[in-house]
């Protein structure tokens, strides 16, 4: 398939398994805290373009878009959702602490910057360039508040380790506007300089600029140049955390709202591809159709699945020896 | 006799005792937000302005230190987290530097502060974001540390918390911000070193904190249709501890369940065993039971969280082995409700 199509197809994809979650959230199943990654779908499918299945990939709180775009297995996603057994984390973790290690997708952990250094230490070696392995974290603005976050740069720097430290700017932490928090006129991608660290900050909601940048980042990783900072901004669209539209809560306008609607990444990135008649209505609607199959097996699998047995509770607390 | 929810007591005490002390500040991610931390801090910035009600960065650590900074200013902060889990960001500050302020420098400091925590219970928190970690704090000299449980105690504790002079931790279980209670409209302090009887009884004797409190009344009130009169202790204060309410009322039952939010290991209940047992080792004529969480981190999954979290049932059956009585009468109470992840809808209150 075209490689442009296969973007449009991961994006679509993210975005179609978060409106089935979103849908079914009130059904009271999926019984854990879940945050939806709707209008941000481009940054991981930008970015795992680049990466190979032995690649490493880290998340916080806000995962189900970097690990599906990992190639995370979405029936273990799902089933963690529900709680199951067949669950990617066994049903111990839920939406927050995805894992499918087959994907190269490690962790990810709602702490705020907890796994930022984590990302940092997986890709040390105690013998130079004996890999070109890269080590992929994304986190929001909020986590860049956090001193682990500053830590883990410098020591990423110091070492010139192969990571690329993903920021996804959509403006808020909760219900806390950027500015309360951080100096308005300082970028999050001004912070990488100061450890030495190449930064750059784009379009987040842009997929092919997304791919651009992180493909130089990967690259020079890969290569042996060391960390980089890539700064994406983009917008969430529901509430913080759950399935709900939140302008009610006042704490973002409706203008300001409107405006990231109208840069939805995956109509923009569409309606290049139809101009450049790579995709029409016909291929889109079969491209819908087969992920909506995918997505409808998922659930009855994950539905279908057993509960852990409450004899295994400790299981999984030491290692068996 | 007026009844409150008891998000509002703690809103209450927060307006008071800014209204009373200009130099009360409070500060935490999305203090002065829409949602306001459960509604405890809503519009508090309108009447009290953006340099008492302060939004924060997510950097637990340093706006720790900066809020112990404050109080070199002259200011008594209120910090809050929205789980238990995020203040373990900033434990160098508060266990190093907080906690020891006052001794470290022969008195002459002292660190006038708050720290208000949320124990997030529910609905699949999980491995970090449930933690209920007061023993960790109660373990290190210069805290102390509340567990509130009444409406009425949360704004008196918190009321006298901000009035003390040393650190204060404050531990609010997510499970009681919508249980009524009553409580006075004018501001007023609880005695952060007692213990309450909330339920007189002869034949065992049943300490519990925070929300364990109200699963050990509805197990008081089961067993007392079948003719057992616990006595239920809110304990309300874990540092410093009453232990003389407790021995008292040990003596006079013979008998005693432990139920906390923490895990039992190394935990509360183990504490309030030993000091009864330094004090008088007769005391008990039945071998004591600890209600808590298991030796395991707190599952995601309901079929597990269903075996991890304790409720009245499990108080209950303890309290039938110490007491030797039919099991039976558990199955009697119906309970329709697969999993209980989410409040259960019977504690209302007032308490
Ligand atoms: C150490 C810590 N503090 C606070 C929180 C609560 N919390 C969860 S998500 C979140 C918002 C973080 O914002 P950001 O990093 O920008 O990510 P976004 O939700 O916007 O994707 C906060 C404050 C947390 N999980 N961990
Ligand atoms: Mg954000």
């Amino acid at each position: 398939m075209d490689n442009l199509l296969k973007l449009f197809e991961s994006m679509l994809r993210i975005r179609m398994v978060e409106e089935m979650i979103a849908e079914r959230y009130s059904e009271q199943e999926m019984r854990c805290p879940t945050h939806f990654c709707l209008g941000q779908e481009a940054v991981p499918v930008g970015v795992s373009s680049h990466l190979r299945h032995t690649d490493y990939v880290y998340s916080g709180h806000r995962s189900h878009g970097h690990y599906l775009a990992k190639g995370g297995s979405l029936k273990a996603m799902v089933s963690e959702l529900y709680g199951k057994e067949t669950g990617c984390a066994l049903g111990r973790g839920g939406s927050q602490h995805l894992n499918d290690l087959d994907a190269g997708f490690i962790a990810s952990a709602p702490i705020l910057g907890g796994t930022i250094p984590i990302a940092v230490g997986s890709v040390y070696s105690t013998k130079s360039n004996v890999t070109d392995k890269v080590s992929v974290v994304y986190f929001g603005d909020g986590a860049t508040e956090e001193g682990i976050f500053h830590e883990a740069l410098n020591f990423a720097s110091v070492k010139k380790l192969p990571v690329i430290f993903v920021c996804e700017n959509n403006l808020y932490s909760v219900h806390s506007s950027f500015d309360v928090r951080q100096p308005k006129d300082r970028n999050i991608a001004d912070i990488g300089p100061a450890h030495k660290i190449p930064s750059v900050r784009a379009n987040g909601n842009d997929v092919e600029e997304v791919m651009k940048i992180a493909g130089d980042a990967i690259n020079r990783a890969r290569d042996g140049g060391g960390p980089s900072l890539l700064e994406f901004m983009t917008y969430r669209w529901l509430e913080h955390c759950g399935p709900n539209k939140d302008l009610d809560l006042s704490y973002r306008t409706k203008e300001e709202m409107d405006e990231w609607l109208s840069k939805c990444p995956i109509k923009l990135f569409e309606t290049k591809l139809y101009k450049k008649n790579i995709l029409n209505k016909e291929s889109r609607f079969r491209i819908e159709q087969k992920i909506l199959k995918e997505i409808n097996s998922a659930f009855e699998y994950a539905k279908k699945s057993p509960f852990p047995d409450p004899q295994t509770l400790f299981d999984y607390t030491y290692v068996k020896s | 006799m007026r009844k409150i929810k008891y998000f509002q007591a703690i809103h209450e005490a927060h307006s008071q005792s800014m209204e009373a002390d200009d130099n009360v500040i409070i500060l935490g991610l999305g203090v002065p937000g829409p949602t306001g931390i459960f509604g405890t801090t809503k519009g508090l910035v309108d009447k009290f302005g953006e340099a008492r009600v302060l939004d924060m960065p997510s950097s637990e650590q340093g706006m720790t230190g900066v809020a112990l900074g404050m109080t070199i200013a002259g200011y008594r902060p209120v910090m809050i987290h929205m789980r238990v889990d995020f203040s373990t960001l900033a434990m160098d500050q508060m266990v190093n530097q907080v906690a020891k302020w006052h001794f470290m420098y022969g008195g002459k400091m002292k660190a006038p502060m708050v720290f208000r925590m949320i124990i997030g219970r529910g609905w699949g928190q999980g491995p970090q974001h449930s933690q209920s970690l007061q023993a960790w704090f109660a373990h290190i000299p210069g805290f102390k540390v509340l567990m509130p449980t009444t409406a009425y105690d949360a704004k008196g504790m918190l009321l006298s918390a901000i009035k003390d002079d040393s650190p204060v931790i404050i531990f609010e279980h997510r499970w009681l911000y919508n249980v009524d209670g009553i409580v006075p409209k004018d501001p007023y302090e609880v005695n952060l070193n007692s213990a309450r009887v909330l339920h007189k009884g002869d034949d065992i004797t049943i300490v519990a904190t925070s929300y364990m409190v109200l699963e050990a009344l509805k197990a008081s009130e089961i067993l007392s249709k079948h003719g057992i009169k616990p006595e239920v202790i809110d304990l309300r204060s874990i540092v410093p501890l009453d232990i003389d309410t407790i021995y008292k009322s040990v003596k006079k039952t013979g008998s005693l369940v432990v139920a906390d939010t923490g895990t039992i290991n190394f935990g509360i209940s183990a504490e309030i065993i030993s000091r009864l047992m330094e004090m008088d080792h007769s005391v008990l004529r039945n071998i004591p039971k600890r209600i808590g969480l298991p030796f395991c981190p707190s599952p995601t999954s309901p079929s597990l969280a269903e075996k991890f979290f304790p409720r009245a049932n499990d108080i209950i059956l303890c309290v039938c082995d110490i007491l030797d009585l039919d099991k039976n009468i558990l199955s009697k109470e119906g309970d329709k409700e697969q999993w209980h992840d989410v409040p259960d809808s019977s504690f209302t209150g007032p308490y």
